[in-house]
């Protein structure tokens, strides 16, 4: 019998939210008055949970480590925000919304929480016009959708390729409000250091103050993780630079599991790196794949003067190219998800079609859309035989409306003009399914500590499609964390506030203190960057987009005497006081370093391919993903053992009864 | 490249600050401003130095964290980008480039080159929002049609990312481009109707509060604006107020 209880609520699959909420016990509003919350994270899940948990009357501190919460990464999204309300009445369905992510996620993500999310994703778009987000609109004054990767209806709202930006300017403009009523205290440039436990309940953090460098203490009767995903173990990624995985990693060494850490999605289409020097990458948002065409040359000569500068793109005649995913994938085309189109991009390069000077580029081709988009707009204009360059003039503009500041962005770094030339674009390191295990009630294995968002594991599965991360943090902090923390928090209506002076909170903080002055005092030889860079390689190369037994097991090595090392001769100007960058960083890699070892166990141990984690050693004569659902359905849940190597397996197992599961096909 | 940079350097809020001069090179022209920073500081690091401190996140021009004076303009010489998304290419081999941190006496400097910008903040919580319940019992989407020319008004001014080099780029360091982003794309859309009257008037107030300046239509927080919020929204905000005085 597994240590793992999931909580899944009885019955129809389709009732179990609403039986849940019927059942669950409530907190009067008395009481709430007197219940303290703490939010760590100000992205679309934690804004949203601080702002919904300050409604209903709870208090609430927030903390984040940016200046302003409205400056949390999931501002960074772009492309657009699922919801299955069948406006276009293109057949989708809640049901529709929920198979499409669990086959997205190629079968390792827990049906009921799927489904739940499914159900409320409608009523997120409600939530968000009511607060005046400025959706897309179509001139009868309706909202308009797109498509994105991985389904064949088009449920995705946007906001130009602003949608992160905009949903999570909507949810801090919620949690304004509360501020003002003094319901929120908000807490910035404040990092979360570490979880504070009494009698085995979460009750509180430690915090540093990144200006005057103190560390305090903040109690709580609950607390809610929703610091985000991982991805900045491989230095390089689409996050924010200051993006990490401190505060979920905390709670990982203060018993919370950590599941799935190998399942990170590496998203096709970002801008390719262009040197040493490169400090991060540039995602284009997938909804340029609803226009845009992937391909390289046909032929290895074609592809050789490309990169010697030889020849152009543009010279290329149709039938020299190959437009490699819709000849692989016919059925989905360009707009297979993630995990899939990545692969697809570096077999391609890896067979020497790679475009750019570096070899590891592909094509992301708009002139079809501009030309088709063009006849549209002249015809539209009364404008009978328009002439080419009309007609491209025309297209441009239409491609400007819908994907304009996308195009400025790409102009910028690259210094070429998309409008006029292909994108040159490779897969990057985007998104972590993996995270901190919860269960239906997104409690993690900590009583009082829940995860939010893309800090826990819970619906994506292997891979995540797109437009679904900002559907999951603000389902999770809007509709789903009120309830089943009111539920939790019920039996601590007679606690009382939680006192600082307790000796778990002095414990708690003493070891935050000698971790930070032993960085300090290392006094070594290599900047904290040297450190990440090098982790960020070792993860790159052994465990991307293909791993396999010999590298993983060579980057457990790597990353242990790495993280030695970083111990010994890391070295950081100035003190602990007082504003330290470089104190700041550090303390992340420490992490990282310690994260990455268990990532690399994880993948080890999982004997198959699914989603974004491609094993060499299993896959199909194709090259597609093989899956082993007899050995590997379940969820890998980690237990923290003193050492990432001494980390204990915990499985739960996946139990489908309302979906059938197959082998995963986009052809 | 070879560069040379006047940097200001403070250690904290109450301390005084100066210019430092630093030569350095191998810059490639690639590199974003902000890596350029990256190789001077792991420099400075290594020669025992501490590092020039600055804020940024994304990266990629929408956290609004960059906020540096760059020889005299806000996110410097390149137009409707932000610091963190303008290139080495922009300068020449040899240039002195002066860098400084955003000035307003809204914006205290809390070391070297980061700002307070906390009063933006404050401005938005006083009356940035609807006042509606976040439990999601509302109206469907479409119940509402809200025409798309007043939507994607709506949207061009939401876009701001509060970066405040409005603020930096004004001389009398006046929020109004700011302040007038968010009023405007409440005041366009239906659902923030409603409330226009009082949200115009105390998020003026708010900003007055804070210690930002009045607004002399000099125009130039329009043109250093990353994201090319518009003068009419400051136009359209100070209707909204006259309306809401003379109703208030």
């Amino acid at each position: 019998m597994s240590v793992l209880d999931s909580k899944i609520p009885e019955g129809p699959l389709a009732d179990k939210w609403t039986k849940y909420k019927n059942e669950i016990e409530l907190v009067s509003p008395a009481n709430k008055r007197n219940i303290d919350i703490i939010v760590v994270g100000t992205g679309l899940a934690g804004a949203s949970a601080a702002a919904s948990l300050a409604e209903l009357g709870y208090n609430v501190k927030t903390f984040c480590f940016q200046d302003s919460p409205r400056r949390a990464h999931s501002i960074a999204a772009q492309g657009g925000i699922n919801a299955a309300k069948n406006y276009q009445g293109d057949g989708d369905s809640t049901y529709r919304l929920f198979y499409d992510t669990v086959k997205g996620g190629d079968y390792r993500a827990r049906e009921a929480n799927v489904y739940r999310l499914a159900e409320v994703s409608a009523n997120i778009i409600d939530q968000c016009v009511a607060q005046g987000v400025p959706f897309a609109r179509d001139y009868g004054g309706q909202l308009d959708n797109r498509s994105f990767g991985g389904v064949l209806v088009s449920r995705t709202f946007y906001a130009k390729g602003q949608t992160g930006q905009q949903l999570l300017l909507g949810a801090y403009s919620a949690m304004n409000r509360q501020i003002n009523r003094g319901k929120i205290k908000s807490y910035n440039r404040h990092e979360m250091l570490d979880l504070v436990l009494v009698d085995g309940k979460a009750r509180g953090i430690i915090a540093r103050d990144l200006v005057t460098g103190a560390l305090e203490r903040h109690s709580a009767h609950a607390v809610v993780i929703a610091s985000g995903g991982y991805g900045n173990v491989f230095f390089l990624s689409t996050n924010a630079m200051g993006s990490n995985v401190t505060a979920a990693w905390k709670t990982h060494k203060r018993g919370a599991y950590f599941a799935n850490p190998c399942f990170t999605q590496i998203h096709p289409t970002c801008i390719p790196v262009s040197g040493d020097h490169q400090s991060k990458l540039t995602l284009m948002s997938e909804s340029l794949r609803n226009d845009g065409r992937i391909w390289v040359p046909a032929k290895l000569e074609d592809a050789q003067a490309i990169r010697e500068g030889r020849l152009k793109p543009t010279d290329l005649a149709e039938e020299d190219r190959d437009y490699f995913l819709e000849r692989r994938y016919p059925a989905f085309g360009n707009l297979v998800p993630r995990d899939v189109a990545s692969r697809a991009a570096k077999e391609r390069c890896d067979e020497g079609f790679g475009i750019n000077k570096t070899g590891e580029a592909v094509y992301l081709d708009f002139s079809s859309a501009i030309m088709r988009y063009g006849k549209e707009k002249s015809l539209v204009m009364g404008i009978k035989e328009a002439d080419q360059a009309t007609i491209r003039r025309l297209g441009e503009e239409v491609v400007e409306a819908k994907y304009g500041n996308l195009f400025q962005m790409y102009e910028k770094i690259v210094d070429q003009n998309p409008y006029k030339t292909p994108m040159m674009i490779y897969p990057a390191v985007h998104y972590t399914m993996g995270g901190l295990w919860v269960d239906y009630n997104l409690q993690t294995t900590i009583p009082g500590c829940y995860a939010a968002g893309e800090a826990n594991f819970s619906e994506h599965g292997a891979n995540r499609l797109g437009a679904s991360a900002l559907m999951q943090g603000l389902a999770d902090g809007y509709f789903v964390l009120p309830y089943t923390i009111g539920d939790y928090l019920s039996k601590d209506i007679r606690t009382g506030k939680i006192s600082t002076d307790l000796p778990e909170f002095e414990a708690a903080e003493q070891a935050v203190r000698a971790q930070m002055e032993a960085l300090v005092n290392a006094n070594g030889t290599h900047p904290v960057d040297y450190y990440h860079k090098k982790l960020g390689k070792i993860m790159w190369n052994k465990c991307g987009m293909a791993r396999n037994e010999q590298g993983l097991k060579e980057a457990i090595e790597e990353i242990a005497a790495l993280r030695e090392d970083f111990y010994k001769n890391v070295k950081i100007p100035g003190t602990t006081n007082g504003k330290n960058q470089e104190l700041e960083k550090a303390l992340r890699v420490a992490d990282f370093l310690e994260l990455g070892e268990l990532f690399a166990k994880d993948a080890l141990s999982r004997n198959e391919s699914c989603g974004g984690h491609f094993r060499e050693e299993f896959q199909t004569e194709e090259g597609e993903a093989l899956r082993d659902d007899e050995n590997f359905r379940f969820v890998s849940a980690w237990e923290y053992k003193g050492a990432p190597k001494d980390a204990v397996l915990h499985k739960e197992e996946l139990i489908y009864e309302n979906i059938k599961v197959k082998a995963r096909s986009y052809k | 490249m070879k560069l040379t940079l006047n940097i200001w350097r403070q250690q904290d809020a109450s301390s005084k600050g100066q210019f430092v001069t630093y030569s350095i090179d191998d810059i490639s022209p690639d590199m974003s401003f902000l890596e350029m920073l990256d190789v001077l500081n792991n420099k400075l690091i290594l020669q025992g130095q501490e590092p020039v401190e600055f804020d940024h996140d994304c990266r990629e021009g929408i956290c609004g964290s960059c906020s540096l004076q760059i020889n005299g303009e806000p996110h410097g010489p390149d137009r409707l980008v932000t610091t963190c998304q303008l290139h080495m290419r922009m300068f020449k081999d040899g240039d002195t480039i002066d860098i400084e941190p955003f000035r307003a006496k809204a914006f205290p400097v809390i070391k070297d080159l980061i700002v307070d910008r906390s009063a933006f903040d404050r401005v938005q919580q006083a009356g940035g929002y609807v006042s509606v319940n976040t439990s999601g019992n509302t109206t469907d989407a479409n119940a509402i049609l809200v025409p798309k020319h007043d939507a994607d008004d709506a949207f061009s001014a939401a876009a701001c990312i509060g970066c405040g080099a409005c603020v930096a780029a004004c001389k009398n360091a006046s929020a109004m481009l700011f302040t007038s982003a968010k009023v405007s794309q409440y005041a366009l859309l239906p659902q923030g109707k409603v409330e226009a009257t009082t949200r115009v008037l105390n998020m003026v107030k708010q900003m007055d509060l804070e210690g930002f300046g009045n607004c002399t239509n000099t125009g130039a927080c329009e043109i250093e604006c990353p994201k090319g919020i518009s003068l009419e929204n400051i136009a359209r905000m100070n209707r909204e107020y006259l309306s809401a005085s003379l109703q208030g």
